[in-house]
């Protein structure tokens, strides 16, 4: 029995292709591109070794810093308001919808497989100002105040790619911790009603501390995404106006290939991997020590 | 009959539960929902709406009011313009492909970690974890190098063998998962019935797992079918290019001028989602969920 289970033919058979793709795609990329930090060129024109220029490189780079803030700065923000949103709305679907909202969920949770780029240009299209006045400035003038160049500005666009992330994600954290508010055994809630719970206490004290878990795993899951986000800046603004929008995963990409610098934009590659590796670690430790408690 | 209970036992709730004042309370949670279905489903409404205006309505009206006469021209333009036949087949080609390799090799990987005993599974599947929080950036460029130098970049099989590699690490996690909840004996069973564990995993294993194998399979499409950065990479030709980044051009060199067929083209690729979803929807919302709770 045992040496059937722990046959090693089968297991290379079955494990072998996708051990070796794996490896050959994403693992060893992962080395070479470390080692294109020592490096300058492309693909087309060759490389020569730079020693660690590059790396110095990174540290004086103002553009860097700025990528790297607003990456933060949209990551944290983002995940924050998809998960305390999302956990309203799973709030809303368990205890005023109940069973009717199913409806609700369906259509909430739409957007979150429309393609990207679909839902970028809708919300550029919603938010501009020219030639004519999109659905969010129709909105202003009709209440008196003022149309705002929103995708004009750095900070007014950058409110304006937190709305449509948040729109775009929000019945996806509903539905995760919705699914966790299920699973709350029906009789806990009950006895604490009868103990007199009611509202934010019955939320506070009974709710909150049972959902803990799947806040957890819609945070690590928020945060894995929004450091990383990407597609819908892209979509959205590019980068601009000039390269106040601009997060790393954007700037390495104009990097490496409009500015053909393939050393340096695997530096800036391997910063945000290890900002990705740091969250990782951080959350996987913070998770160990409740588990201990 | 818990109400009354709760009333005469606890004088700490001060308040008193009439019918009207029910009713009443219950108002700003109906202009909540109410509120809550627009802001997500006007946006859709809005972009239908205006798919259908000619340029001269769409720059001279409002853009919340109805069409002056349904511009239904605008789709075909679309449809024209936009290459929407080229870049769906394209996706397509590109992303089912890889899904169906996905749940092949990724089922077969998650039996192989958590059916099968050996020493040294648990690190492997620790690696394959990994690649979850590994961002594409730092794969792209030594990538597009080697199939730059196989000459391989003016197909969609890049992209294939991209979307194979970058599915890996949720499939197998999550069909690993899956596969810790059938009992072990069933497999157990069916080794002293003489099979070999190759044979129960194709007779066993695979026909258990189906629902999970389609889950894992609706993840993996969403998540690829909306893949934008390697696809600016290697289906850049526009013979290649996916729905992601035929929409990105016909924006950037149609869109600015003409806003009818803009959106025509949005709600096209929008459209087909819609059809999948409306029979799906349930499937999709907990196999999403599912795979992030896994992840």
């Amino acid at each position: 029995m045992r040496s059937v289970l722990a046959d090693r033919k089968t297991i290379l058979i079955l494990l072998g292709p996708a051990l070796l793709v794996y490896t050959l795609i994403m693992l060893v990329p992962v080395l070479v591109s470390f080692g294109l930090t020592f490096f300058d060129g492309t693909a087309l024109f060759g490389f020569d070794f730079v020693g660690f220029a590059n790396y110095l490189q990174l540290f004086t780079d103002d553009q860097v810093w700025a990528a790297l803030l607003f990456t933060l700065k949209y990551a944290l923000l983002t995940t924050v308001l998809q998960v305390v949103l999302g956990y309203g709305l799973a709030l809303i679907y368990l205890f005023l919808l109940k069973r009717s909202s199913v409806f609700i969920r369906t259509l909430v949770f739409f957007p979150v497989i429309l393609p990207t780029v679909a839902v970028g240009i809708l919300y550029s299209k919603l938010f501009q100002s020219a030639p004519v006045d999109g659905l969010a400035n129709e909105l202003l003038v009709n209440v008196g105040l003022g149309g705002v160049d929103w995708l004009g500005a750095g900070d007014t666009a950058f409110v304006v790619i937190v709305v449509m992330d948040v729109w775009r994600s929000i019945g996806f954290y509903g539905v995760l911790v919705f699914s966790g508010l299920l699973d709350i055994p029906e009789d806990i809630i009950e006895s604490a009603r009868i103990d007199g719970a009611r509202g934010f206490s019955l939320f506070r004290h009974i709710v909150l501390p049972q959902t803990l878990p799947i806040l957890f795993a819609s945070f690590i899951f928020s945060i894995n995404g929004t450091v990383k986000v990407f597609d819908s800046v892209f979509a959205l603004t590019s980068g601009g106006p000039g390269s106040s929008t601009t997060p790393l995963t954007l700037y390495m990409y104009r990097t490496a290939f409009q500015f053909g610098d393939y050393g340096y934009g695997s530096t800036i590659a391997l910063l945000l991997t290890i900002i990705c590796l740091i969250i990782t670690l951080f959350i996987f430790r913070s998770s160990r020590s409740d588990n201990t408690r | 009959m818990t109400e009354t209970v709760a009333i005469s036992t606890v004088r700490a709730v001060p308040r008193r539960r009439r019918p009207l004042a029910r009713a009443v309370r219950r108002i700003p949670a109906l202009i909540a929902i109410a509120a809550l279905v627009l802001v997500m489903g006007y946006p859709l409404v809005w972009m239908f709406i205006n798919s259908l205006k000619t340029n001269a309505d769409f720059l001279n009206n409002p853009s919340y009011a109805l069409p002056e006469s349904w511009a239904w021209e605008n789709y075909a333009k679309a449809w024209e313009t936009g290459n929407l036949a080229v870049t769906i087949t394209n996706s397509l080609l590109a992303v089912v492909p890889s899904v169906i390799i996905i749940a092949l090799l990724g089922t077969a990987a998650g039996f192989a970690l958590e059916v099968m005993v050996w020493k040294g599974r648990s690190p492997v599947l620790l690696v394959f974890l990994a690649g979850i929080m590994i961002p594409g950036q730092m794969i792209l460029l030594p990538l597009f190098t080697a199939f730059f130098n196989l000459k391989i970049s003016g197909s969609l099989l890049p992209l294939i063998i991209i979307y194979v590699a970058i599915g890996m690490p949720l499939t197998v996690f999550m069909m690993a998962t899956y596969f810790r909840a059938i009992p072990r004996e069933v497999f157990e069973a069916s080794t002293i019935d003489g099979a070999s564990m190759l044979r129960s995993f194709f007779s066993v294993g695979l026909p258990m797992m189906r629902n999970a194998i389609f889950t894992v399979a609706i993840v993996q499409f969403f998540l690829l079918w909306n893949d934008l950065l390697f696809a600016l990479v290697f289906a850049g030709q526009r013979k290649l290019n996916t729905i992601q980044i035929g929409l990105l051009n016909f924006s950037g060199e149609y869109g600015a001028i003409d806003y009818g067929p803009l959106f025509a083209a949005i709600c096209i690729t929008t459209a087909g989602i819609l059809v999948l979803y409306l029979f799906l929807n349930q499937r999709i919302m907990s196999g999403l969920a599912a795979g992030a709770v896994k992840g």
